[in-house]
């Protein structure tokens, strides 16, 4: 008889949808439906059960084919890999659990590598930004029962979170927002039309890379100053009147995403939309948040953060101090400047993501790839290891876009003999320990 | 003065981390000894001498110790940083956070050097004959205490994110620079004397801003105030005077508003 799991949690976005039913055979091996997913979320789960899984860690030859080897042989590879680099980019982190990362730093401040997560090359200059002047931020939950007024600036959730705007943003009704949809204003800031600009109540398009500009105008009008014709094509009198409107609302929350963070100025554009989110506290209440994409990257940053101290980007290369430059120790100017001598990826692929000059430097290094697909990075790699899914073959602790911890939930079994990020990380930090006890690789 | 010249033997595979080589830790040090202190690359740590030849003798204090460095330092990191007195005079381009925390003495790059140079400077006098990178005088990542004291002319062009929370001392860039020149500053001189690309003086609490080339595109933040003739860094010339940011925080002395101030030379 198949058996429905209920209240599980996705391990797709930032949103980390804790309603979904998931529908398993009775063996617990394979699953068989996902109801209340979005589509992507409900591919993470049917990927479960595609042909074609590689199942044991693989080793690449002389003539580049793969061989497959034993998790014994990768782990004593990749520790050996770890101990004789002086210098090592350990990057990824955001699709697996906190209790596999904390494991992973321990590996880390042991061999004296630099620890980096997806956010170096998204949401990272909000971290830079968050460093600079702090954030006015709030929860999920807030945004759902109180804001009456939400500006998405630079991102497009009916895309990147489908169900954002159902659950949190747009159309749910809340404790003080018993009308939802029609209780809510909504603006979209882009440079194009976007499907979640459709939702919108108004729509302001900005010229490319104008976001500083237009922000900073934002912040000229709250004040009541004086403004230009337009600013980065948008009419002074629309920024006044949007200025004015924000001030009468009863909770204002801002919504960014890759828009303001990739585009020209990047941490300055947060750093910049957290001043106005300051200014306007001064006539109602109004928080800030990052539309955060991997499932776990804010875990990242959080374990990291309480660990070290910065939540991205830290080079434990000194042992005794945790140093952390965004320019210096992140993944992609260490492999552009070859700063390191070996990488090792887990949960991510740097090779669909990272610039082609990056991923270039990075194939000529010694590579290990713990991740449960064949994807664009263990294609470069010279051993794979794959894993269980985490939050589908094994639970664990997640953090979702508003740094709430949920804890995701197992639903089906991994594959037999399959290890998990935990277990992996574990047996190489023991085999690092007695490399390390032996004096070196 | 006492000079002990460095001269490259070996340029390091990675990069190495200089922070011993500043007249404040040579003082009263002799070759051999100077040869001694440690060099980082990564978790590995070896010695100065492994990568320099080392000559000369250092003065008794740093005020009576002069470096000069000949040869590749292009992949070497904090040369002449935390320095508070001395003369440093690098013949190569160098590598990131050159003079940076330094609070005195006299610093001479004979060529480019990379991002974070001249980081939360507080003092002294540090010269760059050739390009600076990004960061150039900023504050570290998370302080809001940039350049603080001080002379620091770059002979070439600079990046982006220059004297990001500057808050003194005079900065003078003979070329142009990128995007974001004197973002929160909160005081000192910026003076650019080729163009400057984009938001200039965003999010300006105080300070002034000299730039005689063009701006891309203005702040609108920033309104007119007027005309005036000035005397900058040896140049006579006419200046409009604009007062911003508008959008931020400003200090109040004596009752009126005190705004940060953007001089474009006409």
């Amino acid at each position: 008889m198949p058996k429905d799991v209920t209240d599980v949690i996705c391990p797709f976005c930032g949103t980390l949808c804790d309603d979904l039913v998931v529908t398993v055979s009775d063996d617990n091996k394979t699953i068989l439906g996902v109801k209340n997913a979005c589509a992507i979320g409900a591919e993470k789960f049917n990927h479960q059960r595609l042909p074609g899984r590689v199942t044991r860690p693989r080793m690449r030859q002389a003539d580049g084919s793969f061989k497959e080897i034993t998790y014994d042989e990768a782990i004593d590879w990749t520790a050996k890999m770890l101990v004789k680099s002086r210098k090592t980019l350990m990057y990824g982190w955001a699709s697996t659990s906190c209790q596999a990362m904390s494991i992973g730093h321990e590996i880390a401040e042991k061999v004296g590598a630099i620890v980096d997560n997806c956010a170096t090359v998204c949401h990272g200059s909000s971290l830079i930004a968050i460093e600079d002047v702090g954030v006015p931020s709030c929860t999920l939950g807030e945004v759902k029962n109180r804001a009456d007024r939400v500006i998405f600036w630079g991102c497009n959730p009916a895309h990147a979170h489908p169900r954002h705007m159902s659950r949190y943003s747009i159309f749910p009704r809340g404790f003080f927002t018993v009308k939802g949809h029609k209780g809510r204003k909504i603006y979209c800031v882009d440079c194009r039309y976007t499907d979640t600009a459709k939702c919108a109540d108004e729509f302001i398009q900005v010229q490319q890379g104008y976001d500083y500009e237009l922000l900073n105008a934002f912040r000229t009008a709250a004040r009541g100053e004086v403004l230009p014709d337009t600013v980065g094509g948008v009419p002074k009198e629309k920024i006044y009147e949007i200025a004015e409107d924000l001030k009468q609302g009863r909770f204002i929350i801002i919504f960014f995403g890759m828009g303001l963070t990739h585009s020209m100025g990047r941490n300055h554009n947060i750093d910049i939309a957290i001043n106005l989110t300051r200014d306007l506290n001064d006539f109602t209440k109004c928080a800030i948040m990052a539309m955060r994409g991997h499932w776990n990257v804010t875990g990242s940053g959080q374990v990291l953060g309480w660990q070290y101290g910065f939540p991205f980007a830290v080079d434990l290369s000194r042992r005794d101090q945790a140093r952390h430059q965004t320019g210096e120790t992140t993944s992609v100017d260490l492999l552009n400047r070859s700063e390191v001598e070996a990488c090792f990826y887990i949960a991510t692929d740097p090779g669909a993501h990272f610039p082609v000059d990056a991923m270039i430097s990075s194939s000529k290094k010694p590579t290990v790839t713990i991740d449960p697909h064949i994807q664009c990075t263990t294609e470069i790699s010279d051993i794979h290891i794959p894993v269980a899914m985490v939050g589908v073959e094994v639970g664990g602790c997640a953090y979702r876009m508003d740094n709430v911890p949920i804890e995701t939930r197992k639903v089906v079994d991994p594959p037999e003999g399959m290890l998990t990020d935990e277990e992996l990380l574990t047996k190489i930090n023991h085999r690092v320990d007695e490399l390390l006890l032996a004096g070196g690789a | 003065m006492n000079t002990v010249t460095l001269t490259v033997k070996k340029v390091p595979e990675l990069y190495l981390e200089c922070e011993n080589v500043n007249p404040d830790v040579f003082a009263g040090k002799t070759a051999d000894k100077i040869a001694k202190l440690p060099g980082y690359q990564g978790k590995e740590i070896s010695t100065l001498g492994e990568y320099f030849t080392i000559a000369g003798e250092a003065g008794a204090t740093a005020a009576e110790t002069k470096i000069i460095i000949n040869g590749d330092c292009s992949k070497m990191k904090y040369l002449g940083a935390k320095m508070t007195a001395g003369e440093v005079v690098i013949n190569s381009a160098c590598d990131m956070y050159t003079g940076s925390w330094m609070k005195g003495g006299k610093l001479v790059v004979n060529g480019d050097v990379h991002s974070f140079c001249g980081l939360a400077m507080a003092g002294g006098e540090f010269t760059i004959n050739g390009n600076a990178g990004n960061y150039l005088g900023a504050a570290y990542r998370g302080d809001w205490r940039g350049m603080s004291g001080g002379v620091l002319r770059v002979k070439g062009n600079a990046g982006s994110d220059v004297a990001t929370f500057m808050t003194g001392g005079e900065m003078i860039i003979e070329g142009d620079v990128d995007i974001h020149i004197g973002t929160h500053m909160e005081g000192g001189k910026i003076i650019v004397k080729g163009n400057a690309n984009r938001r200039v003086g965003g999010q300006l609490v105080k300070g002034e801003i000299y730039i005689f080339g063009k701006i891309n595109v203005m702040m609108p933040g920033f309104k007119p105030a007027g005309e005036v003739a000035l005397e900058v860094d040896g140049t006579k010339a006419k200046f409009v005077e604009y007062l911003g940011d508008l959008g931020e925080r400003h200090p109040k002395k004596k009752g009126e508003t005190v705004y940060g101030k953007l001089f474009l030379k006409q």
